[in-house]
């Protein structure tokens, strides 16, 4: 089992590694830099800006080197000093703009998770065992929409649906007269009645294909020889459920966290901006238009390492479920 | 088109008076099959219809459309859909709306519409209206449905806060989105099948390299490496320019699913005899991927395609939403959703969001028929 770890961790270096370097290209793509916009906005609104002045700017930024370079500087901050270099537009350390915004993504994405399994898995175990049911049919149907649906596109049915009803406004994770104070527990409070709306509308998709999953895999299950023969030999039905095929039919949702949470943080992303959260997604997209690059880049290399690790757990835990996983993925 | 499969047991021709499954079974083709299997889910069914009116809905656009997409009715701005009625003083008449007057609330300085009773207009088919070129070739003047006076208000699912026909953009719009993903897929396809095959087929480093590839394009969170490849498409780039652009970064970005399919089913189809046989005929080896093996996977290729479709819709219309994708001389549905992004222009004008319908109903459309085509794409499982 260790020797499985360590081989995955191994792999995961040069992985990594391509990822940083993607990330640092694509960001680098767009032609000009944050500071060609920055000049023209000066120009713009009248101020002259002289020769030298752009030159020490240039070099205040480091822009003036080659861009691997710049590269290679932006790395090793972030290895060495946990420094992800500065925000051109909140003239703040790229750390300081995003530590909490991170913490309230990931906050987000493991609650939609956990309300995922929470409505999933019973509502796949019952559609199982009553198939063909009314409620069968309801719950299927209800999947096929969710899983159709785009994310945002609920958000924003959601969101004007409420308004039109209450005409409350659900924007934002913070009652008015918290945001930007220090947390507290009022703040906690406010963020926990706001919460929920971005938790169902970026769950819906995960539950919607988790109770396909579900229903069909518990399906396989119920059909195979040892569950007919438990109930030939008098077995409770209750009993011969939850004693093996839910077991086993539960099994294979692990692997499923690998690309779920990933898939959950990647998809709150533009809900966030519909519901103009104060958290990942608003930000990234005002970075990423006003070429802020280290933010922009910082934003997406979290987000992608996060990935990585969702994907090295669910791995591991499927190694520690299945030896042949483990012995398998060895030889590979 | 001959696989190995078929030659290996010649099926005869299934005479036409054979309809019952059963009796036809052994010998139908495999599009036999495959059709047979189709027709078995009821909502697939429907969905093939759907689609087929789709295209039909966007390749004649400016035919169904009312208005012109770009035609600017300054008197009413910000207009609700038009109410048909059915029935005036005199009971049952043929359909008409009433022509519509701006009222400005002087405390809150709201814009409303009222009907002025006083002006009707009838619905006709077929009026002379603004004129076009009908898939950009036969000009004309007729549209299927409308006022006899083509200034007077008639609006179907209201007007945006120019004065646009927003049913009229919305057709136009579905044919950018939709031939989106289709020259999406197209792009896909191609990087899908051949790097697919180039990983299955020759196996190795080759089969190593992409593999790393795809793992690593998988560990990239799909959303936030769009909007950052699109954010680096110029803004300078003229619509055409970003168009393609977007299908490239979709399809590069998209290609990983489909190159798995390929993948799996050409380890599998180069250890069968028939491969076999192909080779020691002398058979070069692009010769036995395009005659013998990838025809023996295109049901599994169209599957993949069809459940891809979806994501390309959803792109489009997401980036365009946020602003990084097509911008506003163009007409997308994800174009006409920018409008509908804030709470304050949908609170007064909810009827902004539907083009949210049609994404839905489109990706519904597709969803449906790649569950019919999967359950039906391998008659011989059973």
């Amino acid at each position: 089992m260790l020797n499985y770890i360590g081989h995955r961790l191994l792999q995961l270096i040069p992985l990594l590694i391509a990822i940083s370097i993607i990330i640092f290209v694509i960001i680098q793509l767009p032609p000009g830099n944050y500071l060609t916009t920055y000049i023209q906005q000066l120009e713009l609104s009248g101020t002259a800006v002289n020769q030298s002045e752009v030159l020490n700017l240039q070099h205040q930024y480091g822009l003036d080197q080659p861009v691997y370079v710049q590269y290679f500087i932006w790395m090793k901050n972030i290895l060495f000093h946990w420094d992800f270099g500065n925000s051109f537009q909140w003239q703040e350390p790229v750390t300081k703009v995003i530590g909490d915004r991170i913490g309230l993504t990931m906050l987000i994405a493991i609650f939609s998770l956990i309300f995922t399994w929470v409505i999933a898995i019973p509502i796949g175990i019952y559609s199982a065992v009553r198939q063909y049911s009314i409620f069968d049919y309801i719950f299927t149907f209800i999947g096929y929409i969710g899983l159709a649906v785009p994310n945002f596109l609920i958000a924003l049915v959601i969101v004007f649906y409420v308004f039109d009803h209450t005409g409350l406004a659900i924007s934002g994770l913070f009652a008015p007269e918290y945001v930007g104070q220090p947390w507290s527990w009022g703040k906690i409070v406010s963020m926990l009645e706001r919460i929920w709306v971005p938790v169902v509308i970026v769950g819906t998709a995960g539950t919607a294909g988790l109770i396909r999953t579900t229903r069909a895999m518990l399906l396989d299950e119920l059909g195979k020889q040892y569950v007919i023969t438990a109930r030939a030999k008098g077995v409770a039905e209750k009993k011969l459920l939850f004693k093996y095929p839910i077991r086993l039919a539960i099994n294979p949702l692990v692997s499923t966290i690998g690309w779920t949470l990933p898939a959950l943080i990647s998809g709150s992303a533009i809900v966030e901006i519909v519901l103009n959260l104060p958290t990942t997604g608003p930000v990234l997209l005002n970075a990423l238009m006003n070429q802020d690059m280290y933010l922009a880049g910082s934003f997406l290399l979290i987000l992608s390492v996060l990935t990585v690790i969702g994907t090295l757990i669910s791995d591991i835990l499927l190694a520690w479920i299945d030896p042949r996983i483990r012995f398998g993925g060895m030889e590979e | 088109m001959s696989t190995g499969i078929e030659t290996n047991n010649q099926p005869p021709v299934t005479p036409k008076s054979v309809k019952k499954q059963k009796e036809g079974y052994e010998v139908a083709s495999q599009w036999k099959l495959t059709w047979w299997n189709f027709k078995k889910n009821k909502m697939a069914l429907v969905a093939a219809v759907l689609f087929i009116v789709l295209i039909i809905m966007a390749i004649f656009c400016s035919f169904w459309s009312p208005h012109l997409p770009n035609e600017r009715f300054k008197t009413y701005k910000d207009a609700p859909p038009a109410n048909v009625h059915f029935s005036d003083e005199n009971g049952i008449s043929r359909p008409f709306v009433y022509d519509l007057q701006l009222k400005v609330n002087k405390e809150t300085f709201r814009r409303t519409y009222v009907e002025d009773k006083s002006k009707k207009y009838y619905l006709h088919f077929f009026v002379k209206g603004g004129s076009y070129k009908l898939l950009g070739i036969i000009p004309t003047k007729t549209h299927f449905i409308g006022l006899e006076d083509s200034t007077k208000p008639f609006f179907i699912m209201g007007t945006d806060d120019l004065g646009r026909d927003l049913f009229t953009r919305i057709l136009y719009g579905s044919r950018i989105s939709l031939s989106f993903a289709f020259v999406g897929i197209f792009f896909t396809f191609i990087f899908g099948i051949i790097l697919g095959g180039i990983s299955g087929y020759f196996g190795g480093v080759a089969d190593t390299i992409i593999q790393r590839l795809i793992d690593l394009l998988l560990s990239l969170p799909t959303i936030p490496l769009w909007m950052a490849l699109a954010a680096a498409l110029p803004s300078s780039w003229s619509t055409s320019q970003t168009y393609f652009g977007m299908v490239l970064i979709l399809s590069v970005i998209g290609w990983t699913g489909l190159a798995r399919v390929v993948r799996g089913q050409m380890l599998a189809l180069r250890e069968e005899d028939f491969t076999m046989a192909a080779r020691l005929a002398g058979a070069s080896n692009s010769r036995i991927i395009f005659k013998h093996l990838l025809p023996s996977m295109t049901s599994y290729m169209i599957v993949n395609l069809t459940i891809t479709i979806p994501t390309m819709i959803l792109g489009e219309t997401s980036l365009s939403f946020l602003g990084l994708g097509l911008q506003a001389p163009a007409i997308s549905w994800g174009v006409l959703l920018e409008d509908a992004q804030h709470l304050e222009s949908i609170a007064f004008h909810p009827w902004l969001l539907w083009p949210v319908a049609f994404v839905i109903v489109t990706v519904l459309i597709f969803n449906f028929l790649g569950d019919g085509l999967r359950d039906a794409a391998d008659p011989y499982k059973s």
